[in-house]
């Protein structure tokens, strides 16, 4: 028996700030001491709290311990587990001075509901007894003894459980359509090919929790008649990929995959394919296409993948969190699952918190939840004192939410009413610095990138559309430009073959909607309000300047000139508006406008 | 190849392990040994881990064995407390594993105080 457990987070984040080289110092130093028989070290997936990484929490007291580095560790062992004393200077503290002990106890912890993130960040991913030890693999014994296909089918519809990929179709449904096709070679396949910049949901439930996608992975396959199985995983995601592997190993040692799984007489296998991180590859005939061994492109629908998709056999393609839910409705009942969230958006969801928010991180909350509570309540809220502006949900395909609509309760008819979406869960938070037409800019920029050329109003489309971008931040629009842009939005969305295209221009045209009057200001006053568009701000010294020279040394193109205790110049045409004079300056002489 | 019964029972048998991970609520009982320099030599460590092992071993939910440092009385190490929600701190004193057992099935489980191993005035 362990007396202690200390669970190290090897999510990506807190990976690549060192955790994995925490877990080996906790076990050589244990080790050393002989404790290794009575402390067991594990890594866990994400805790959540990625902007406090890297993170552990000690248990059986539950002392959460952030911003742990190396150099750290002997203290910890050497207090905390042989003197039973709490380091506290390495207590979490949410506010400062306010040390708090347990994560649970935490603002960020208290407003969340963890069902798809439930074993993330507590047991060890790569240990499947502990998977096993928390309820896993019971719904797939419960599935395969005591339902028939049919049944298992209605709890899912039952449930209201919807599609957390971002279009929000209802699972059971989706499963109902591959149950009904003729023929016994059906496919199961798993999207983790989460590509909208900031999000990483999907990576997270695989790294923390890879066994819960296998097991709702096979229960599909057991519902629709299916035998085999693909989760597509983006290469980029090597840890994922990696616990995939070792997950789906363990399973088939265990017999939970493999050919009469569990003695029951049903087969069902599955394997891991890699996408080469093309956004294209998200959308479900892309995504299939890529796994049959040809190129990534999308193509017309119908037929839906239900009726002819992976390999012309009818087909199924939920997203990683879906599927993170499915075993837990099977346990639970669907009305335990429908008791959560809105009328026609049961359960929770999954966000990626980032941008200019306290709490970047994973949180989980139920359905209904408003911004407002995501924001400050979990999240922190904005940091340094500066004013919420806006919430970019549903990635490049998405839009954004105005601080107008800060009470929305979130769920996917409701984004969809004010012009953006669900999406699958990144949000990226915005304040009064960012310029929003930069950010439909950069989101453009996105999806020209990642088109994959096969349609016109795509490929054609998205460029001439990113070009009117650039005019208009570069002071060159006019506004007809802004209506023919605005014309073009729609083309685009009304023509393109696939997701891709048809979502492209949301973040133009939810930026248009909410913040006309900062594209108008670019446009008229050749103005960019919140002094980002490089092209059109300029950098000045005001008589407040003491000539100390402290800028001209700092400025990487010279344009900066003077002599001592003189006030100085910037040329205006050397300088690249960098800002790092206006960083140096020790008197507030330096002034953007 | 697992059966179902295997599953179970591996279901049985890490539910007991990582109970400890459990966040700690108001409710739970805390036991609560002295681990310094003087109840270590004193024996703390076998009693500590009879503690662990007894707690495990009757599926025992809400009760949490931890450690702390000298409890000021050296000379009555081992010491443990337990902590009772809603009650006064029980102390122990001069506990061996035997001892251990016993609160653990009089004191925790049924509730009666061991007043026999409890510190006197003498």
């Amino acid at each position: 028996m362990f007396r202690n457990h200390i669970l190290v987070c090897g999510g990506t984040g807190c990976t690549s700030n060192n955790s994995a080289k925490i877990h080996e110092e906790f076990e050589r130093i244990l080790k050393e001491k002989e404790l290794d028989k009575d402390v067991q070290v594990i890594r866990t997936g994400c805790f959540g709290l990625c902007a406090v990484g890297p993170v552990i929490i000690v248990y059986p007291e539950g002392a959460f311990y952030s911003g742990v580095r190396v150099e750290d560790v002997a203290e910890i062992v050497s207090e905390h587990i042989m003197k039973g004393r709490i380091v506290t200077r390495l207590l979490h503290e949410e506010k400062a001075d306010v040390a708090v002990k347990a994560l649970s106890e935490t603002n960020f912890y208290k407003k969340q509901t963890r069902v798809a993130l439930r074993n993330c960040g507590v047991i060890d991913p790569e240990n499947i007894d502990e998977y096993i030890a928390h309820d896993g693999y019971q719904a797939l014994i419960k599935v395969l003894t005591e339902m028939k296909p049919q049944e298992v089918i209605d709890v899912i519809t039952k449930s209201g459980l919807r599609g957390r990929g971002g279009a929000g179709f209802p699972t059971g449904r989706k499963w109902q359509f591959a149950y009904q096709q003729p023929g016994d070679e059906k496919y199961v396949c798993c999207n983790a090919d989460e590509g909208d910049p900031g999000a990483f949901m999907d990576r997270s439930v695989l790294e923390g929790d890879p066994h819960a996608v296998l097991e709702a992975m096979t229960i599909a396959g057991y519902a629709i008649g299916s035998h085999q199985g693909y989760i597509y995983c983006r290469a980029e995601y090597p840890i994922a990929v990696e616990r995939c592997k070792i997950a789906i190993k363990q399973a088939r040692e265990y017999g939970l995959l493999g050919k009469n799984i569990l003695d029951t007489g049903f087969d069902f296998d599955i394997d891991i394919r890699l996408g080469a991180g093309a956004f294209v590859c998200g959308e479900e005939t892309a995504l299939m296409t890529s796994i049959e061994g040809n190129r990534g492109e999308p193509r017309p629908r119908p037929p839906f993948p239900a009726v002819k998709g992976l390999f012309g056999k009818p087909s199924i393609l939920n997203n990683v969190e879906t599927y993170a839910n499915i075993a837990q409705i099977i346990l639970k009942g669907a009305d335990w699952f429908a008791s959560m969230g809105t009328e026609k958006s049961k359960g929770t969801k999954v966000f990626a918190l980032g941008g200019k928010i306290t709490n970047t991180g994973l949180v989980e909350i139920p359905m209904g939840t408003t911004l407002r509570e995501v924001i400050d309540d979990i999240g922190g809220g904005v940091p340094n004192g500066k004013k919420f502006k806006a919430a970019q949900t549903g990635g490049p395909s998405g839009g954004c939410i105005p601080a107008e609509h800060f009470d929305i309760p979130i769920d996917y008819d409701n984004l969809i009413s004010i012009g953006s979406m669900m999406g699958s869960g990144g949000m990226i938070v915005m304040d009064e610095d960012n310029c929003m037409v930069d950010i439909a800019k950069f989101f453009l920029e996105f999806t020209v990138d990642e088109s994959c050329g096969k349609c016109t109003p795509c490929r054609i489309g998205n460029r001439r559309l990113l070009e009117y971008l650039n005019k208009i931040t570069n002071g060159t629009a006019t506004l007809e430009d802004l209506d023919d842009m605005e014309k073009l939005c729609h083309y685009i969305k009304d023509n393109s073959l696939c997701g891709l295209g048809q979502t492209a221009p949301n973040p133009v045209l939810s930026t248009l909607r909410y913040f006309r009057d900062e594209y108008v200001a670019h446009i008229t006053e050749k103005r960019c309000p919140a002094g980002v568009c490089k092209k059109l701000i300029t950098y000045q010294i005001t008589d407040a300047c003491k000539g100390c020279t402290r800028c001209a040394r700092t400025c990487p193109v010279e344009a900066i000139s003077g002599a001592v205790r003189q006030k100085h110049v910037i040329d205006t045409k050397k300088c690249i508006k960098c800002g790092a004079c206006l960083e140096s300056c020790k008197f507030g002489a330096i002034i953007k406008k | 190849m697992k059966s179902i019964a295997d599953i179970k029972a591996i279901r049985e048998k890490m539910q007991s392990q990582i109970i400890l991970r459990d966040n700690p609520d108001n409710n739970e009982i805390r036991i609560v040994v002295g681990m310094a320099t003087c109840g270590i030599s004193a024996g703390a460590r076998p009693v500590f881990n009879a503690l662990v092992d007894e707690v495990a071993a009757r599926k025992l939910t809400g009760v949490k064995v931890s450690r702390a440092g000298c409890l000021g009385m050296c000379k009555l190490e081992p010491i443990i407390e337990v902590f009772v929600p809603g009650k006064e701190k029980v102390t122990y004193v001069q506990v061996t594993p035997e001892k251990a057992k016993n609160i653990i099935a009089n004191h925790i489980v049924n509730g009666n105080v061991c007043t026999e191993y409890l510190i006197t005035n003498e």
